[in-house]
């Protein structure tokens, strides 16, 4: 809790900073649109700006290590530096080459040709207007990124946080639709970690509003001047328009929220029931609730995330959203288990009760490896134009996040949760939790941030902020609801089964 | 495993007063007993089917594929489809055995057995017909990278084809490994019981002189669980490799990327459907409804219902990002699927394995048998027919109009398939005459959490009776 006080408050201080900082620099730079190759610049990035736009097949290099230089900076100006001379420098210099290839923002696609043609066709300097032109092409690309940064730091950890709790409520369904014996007693914990599924919702579904006000560039079809470019968009605006965007949003959200309302209700009743009326309740709407998940997750999945990249699709990628966010559940589930546990509040877990969860951890990470694999491996085959700049733009910009959750949601999960005696070990089982929550954290980071923000990514103030934000607000809902019934659920039938349980 | 308490909820998995023996009985009566003339009718029926199999491969490998229906431009057909088919069948048993045995489900243990004998004689079928739809089946060893005079030529590893023989090879001898070693136990129970000399030799060499001490007992158990933990990715991997020689694909309708998960949802639902087609028939003719019971039988179609939904679901998501995509390719694909000249097969897939499994949700339906039994089959023909839509529609109509053509199969193409159903049931009716056909060393430790006896005598006195099986002597 103190941790999460303490989130809340950093990041009180930090996210509306940085909103405010990217709005100056919104402001700045329209101003600088007028000055052009503003001569009172005088930062080391710019510089390499003006060479670049001089040279032609060393240009890229050139750029290249402009950006490399500036990058740092580009990244953490709007969030740190108060100096607005600072981050409007970084704006420009960045803006030169650091566009990326991103397939899903159709401004890369429209920007990049003329880019490449002028460079080709006139050596040196020769067409200044169209080299001017072209960098404000730059200026505008970059400046939609920059402005996607906080908004997206927002909707990544935002996002992240409510499914996990979407996560245990699915998970909840799974163990009362099964009739699981050995998870009752951890019934009320993962009521309590889906009571997070409210708040979790509305934040969600405030940035989708702010998304349709046009507040943020996070979802491109959104934008009437993109799609009245983009053919592409154009013939999928019968699904991608706002109006039903967020109808669909509101049919799953309300879905979602119901089911785990009225379970929660029915879990209560029964504590003080006779028979086992509420039971048998609680069992028809867990499948009913599955069934609704299923279609709902699959479209959520699209809606939410996919359509971040509108040019890009996968069959596969509602199943993979899914692992993702469900091994996550299982982790946190199983970490405020142990916590309660260690704390003395739940009586009848005993490490049996851990190990099972710390499978299922196990299972559900080799689970999304094989979805991650199944998907990559098959593009990456095929190697067919329109799908492969999902993975090239993430290999080639976001390389070591790419590759580096791989080793995070896999490679370590597996070594250390393979041990049968491990996976009753507190301090081995929230090792690993930490590693998996920490590399499916970057996993969302990976599905959003290439199409919102490109190369301008960087883990800082408003990502590290964010997530502090909604791992406070998290750990105070989730705690909150916690005491708000007794941890253990009196009547159920199979309560028995599970406080005996072992393995 | 877990603790002897069970819930008052939970129905007995074991029907009547059972006791340990009786169980022993029950499992070696028709091992034990003579086979009867339904037995001989159906043995001929399908060794007949079997050899006419036999004759329309010969008749293959000697004139050559030309005698099938495949084409130009539909290289793969009957073939293909049949093989996923039959490797899909194989899945149940694996997942019957090891994943059901991970998630600690103790109705698994009257019908694992059975699943994983379905499993070995499909997998059996299915990987005849890699190597005879082979132009040059007599070359088909040179898919083994083995070390050769041609300068040590070798294998290109990037073949999803070649995949399969690494799948289909590790999965075949994994799962009778995994079979076998249950086995030992029960062929030991016959061993004991036997009563010629001639039983009591074959039934010693196959147990494999299995005493059961704890200490080979706790081994035993051990095995299992790893074996169950390797069979389950294992499982997984086999169907998504077949799958990937479709995926990896450039064709539309094909290159898609959730064929991996799909194929495997389509496999158990597949395979489920088998194993209730297969035991819904055993339980009567070999007298074991006392072991596989309604529940089941329901719990079998619980699953069938669950990944046909899954299916379902797969279906509407490659139809739905076929539109989403804006590839017209893709776009066609599916049209043509579903307003082609093969309309009645996606309309078939799509009733057999989308509407089909729903009638489950009523309990009256996936408590009949007879209903089961015919849903069974409809989606065993439904899934039949999901391959040939894959396959075929995909290849008769894809980039180029002018490739545009139709497949019309031969009567050697059926002759094939219908061999190597001749051929399956030649073996399962061997298996059920001379193996014990229920896991009757795992029945036996549920005896007392799940019998119905004990269910009961702990309802009425709170304990369990101990000395059940002196009283309870027939």
């Amino acid at each position: 809790m103190v941790l999460g006080l303490l989130g809340i408050g950093y990041s009180f201080f930090t996210a509306p900073k940085t909103i405010e900082d990217v709005e100056r620099i919104e402001a700045e730079n329209a101003a600088h649109g007028h000055h052009g190759d503003a001569a009172h610049h005088d930062a080391a990035p710019h510089a390499a700006h003006g060479s670049a736009t001089e040279a032609t097949a060393p240009s890229h290099e050139g750029g290249e290590a402009a950006h490399d230089t500036t990058h740092a900076v580009a990244a953490e100006a709007p969030h740190e530096a108060h100096d607005t001379i600072q981050a409007e420098a970084a704006v420009a210099a960045a803006g030169h080459e650091g566009h990326n290839n991103n397939d899903g923002d159709p401004h890369t696609q429209e920007a990049h040709a003329p880019h490449a043609d002028a460079h080709a066709a006139h050596e040196g300097h020769d067409d200044a207007h169209a080299a001017h032109k072209e960098h404000e092409e730059h200026l505008k690309h970059t400046l939609v990124q920059l402005q996607n940064k906080p908004w997206s730091a927002l909707y990544v950890s935002a996002l992240f946080f409510m499914l996990i709790s979407l996560g245990a409520l699915a998970f909840y369904a799974i163990q009362n639709a099964a009739s699981a014996g050995w998870s009752p007693v951890l019934f009320r914990v993962m009521e309590g970690i889906s009571g997070y599924l409210i708040p979790g919702a509305i934040i969600v579904f405030l940035v989708f509003i702010a998304g349709a006000l046009d507040m943020h560039k996070i979802w491109i079809w959104m934008d009437k001047d993109v799609v009245a470019e983009d053919h592409l968009i154009q013939a999928k605006s019968g699904f991608l328009n706002k109006t039903f965007f967020l109808i669909r949003a509101a049919i799953f959200m309300g879905g979602w929220i119901f089911y785990r309302q009225y379970s929660r209700k029915n879990s209560l009743a029964q504590d003080e029931a006779t028979d086992n009326s509420y039971f048998k309740k609680n069992f028809k709407a867990a499948a009913g609730f599955l069934v609704f998940f299923i279609v709902s997750e699959s479209m959520m999945s699209w809606d939410w995330i996919m359509s971040v990249d509108p040019h890009w699709y996968s069959t596969l990628f509602g199943w993979y959203v899914f692992a993702s966010f469900v091994v996550s559940a299982v982790t946190v589930i199983a970490m405020v288990t142990l916590y309660l546990k260690s704390v003395g509040y739940l009586e009848y877990v005993n490490t049996s009760h851990i190990h099972d969860l710390a499978k299922f951890m196990f299972g559900f990470s080799v689970f999304w490896t094989y979805l991650w694999f199944s998907q990559f491996m098959l593009i990456w085959y095929a190697d067919i134009p329109e799908e492969v700049t999902y993975f090239k733009t993430r290999i080639e910009d976001f390389n070591l996040p790419f590759f580096g959750m791989v080793v995070l949601n896999f490679v370590l999960p597996i070594l250390i949760l393979i041990n049968t005696d491990f996976k009753r070990l507190t301090w081995v089982v929230v090792l690993a939790g930490t590693i998996i929550l920490c590399g499916h954290y970057i996993d969302f980071f990976n599905m959003i941030m290439p199409a919102t923000v490109g190369k301008q990514w960087f883990i800082g103030a408003g990502e590290i902020g964010a997530l502090m934000f909604f791992l406070g607000l998290f750990i105070f809902v989730v705690f909150t609801t916690l005491t708000k019934a007794p941890l253990l659920a009196k009547r159920n039938p199979l309560i028995e089964e599970s406080k005996h349980f072992h393995y | 495993m877990s603790s002897h308490y069970e819930a008052p909820i939970r129905k007995p998995l074991i029907i009547g007063d059972k006791n340990y023996h009786d169980v022993t009985v029950d499992v070696a009566r028709p091992v034990e007993g003579r086979a009867n003339r339904q037995w001989w009718i159906a043995f001929s029926i399908a060794l007949a089917a079997f050899l006419w199999g036999v004759g329309c491969v010969a008749y293959t490998v000697g004139t050559g594929i030309g005698t099938w229906g495949s084409n130009k431009t539909i290289g793969w057909a009957w073939d293909i489809t049949n093989f996923v088919w039959w490797v899909g069948i194989g899945h149940a048993g694996t997942l019957i055995s090891a994943v059901l045995l991970l998630f600690r489900q103790k109705w698994r243990m009257a019908i694992n057995r059975s699943a994983e004998a379905m499993t070995i004689f499909s997998v059996i079928q299915a990987a005849m017909f890699p190597v005879f739809h082979m132009g040059r089946p007599w070359l088909a060893y040179w898919v083994m990278p083995i070390p050769n005079q041609f300068g040590s030529l070798w294998v290109n590893f990037n073949s999803p084809l070649l995949w399969d023989v690494f799948a289909i090879s590790t999965y075949l001898s994994v799962s009778l490994v995994f079979w076998w070693t249950g086995l030992l136990p029960d062929f030991a129970m016959l061993r004991d019981r036997a009563i010629t000399p001639f039983t009591k030799r074959v039934y010693s060499i196959v147990s494999f002189g299995w005493s059961g001490r704890a200490k080979d007992w706790q081994r035993f158990e051990e095995v299992s669980l790893v074996l169950a933990g390797l069979a389950t990715p294992l499982v997984l991997s086999v169907h998504t490799i077949v799958s990937f020689d479709f995926a990896t694909s450039v064709i539309p309708g094909w290159h898609t990327t959730i064929l991996p998960p799909y194929f495997v949802a389509g496999a158990i639902f597949s395979g489920f459907a088998m194993v209730n087609t297969l035991l819904i028939i055993m339980r009567k003719v070999s007298n074991l409804e006392a072991y596989i019971t309604i529940q089941h039988i329901e719990l079998m179609n619980i699953i069938i219902m669950i990944t046909g939904s899954i299916v379902g679901c797969a279906y509407i998501t490659e139809l739905f990002i076929a539109w989403y995509s804006g590839v017209e390719y893709e776009q066609y694909a599916f049209l043509n699927r579903a307003t082609g000249p093969y309309w009645w097969s996606y309309l078939l897939m799509m009733a057999c394995n989308v509407v089909s499994p729903q009638v489950m949700w009523s309990k009256k339906i996936r408590t009949s048998i007879y209903a089961s039994f015919i849903i069974s089959i409809v989606v065993n023909i439904g899934m039949w027919f999901e391959r040939f839509v894959i396959i075929v529609t995909s290849l008769h109509r894809d980039y180029l109009p002018s490739s545009w053509t139709m497949f019309q199969p031969t009567f050697v193409d059926a002759g094939f398939f219908i061999g190597t159903i001749g051929f399956f049931f030649v073996l399962f009716l061997l298996y059920s005459r001379s193996f014990p056909v229920i896991a009757q060393a795992e029945v036996k430790t549920i005896m007392k959490s799940s019998g119905e006896f004990y269910k009961r005598k702990r309802e009425e006195g709170g304990h369990d009776n101990h000395s059940h099986s002196e009283h309870n002597h027939h």
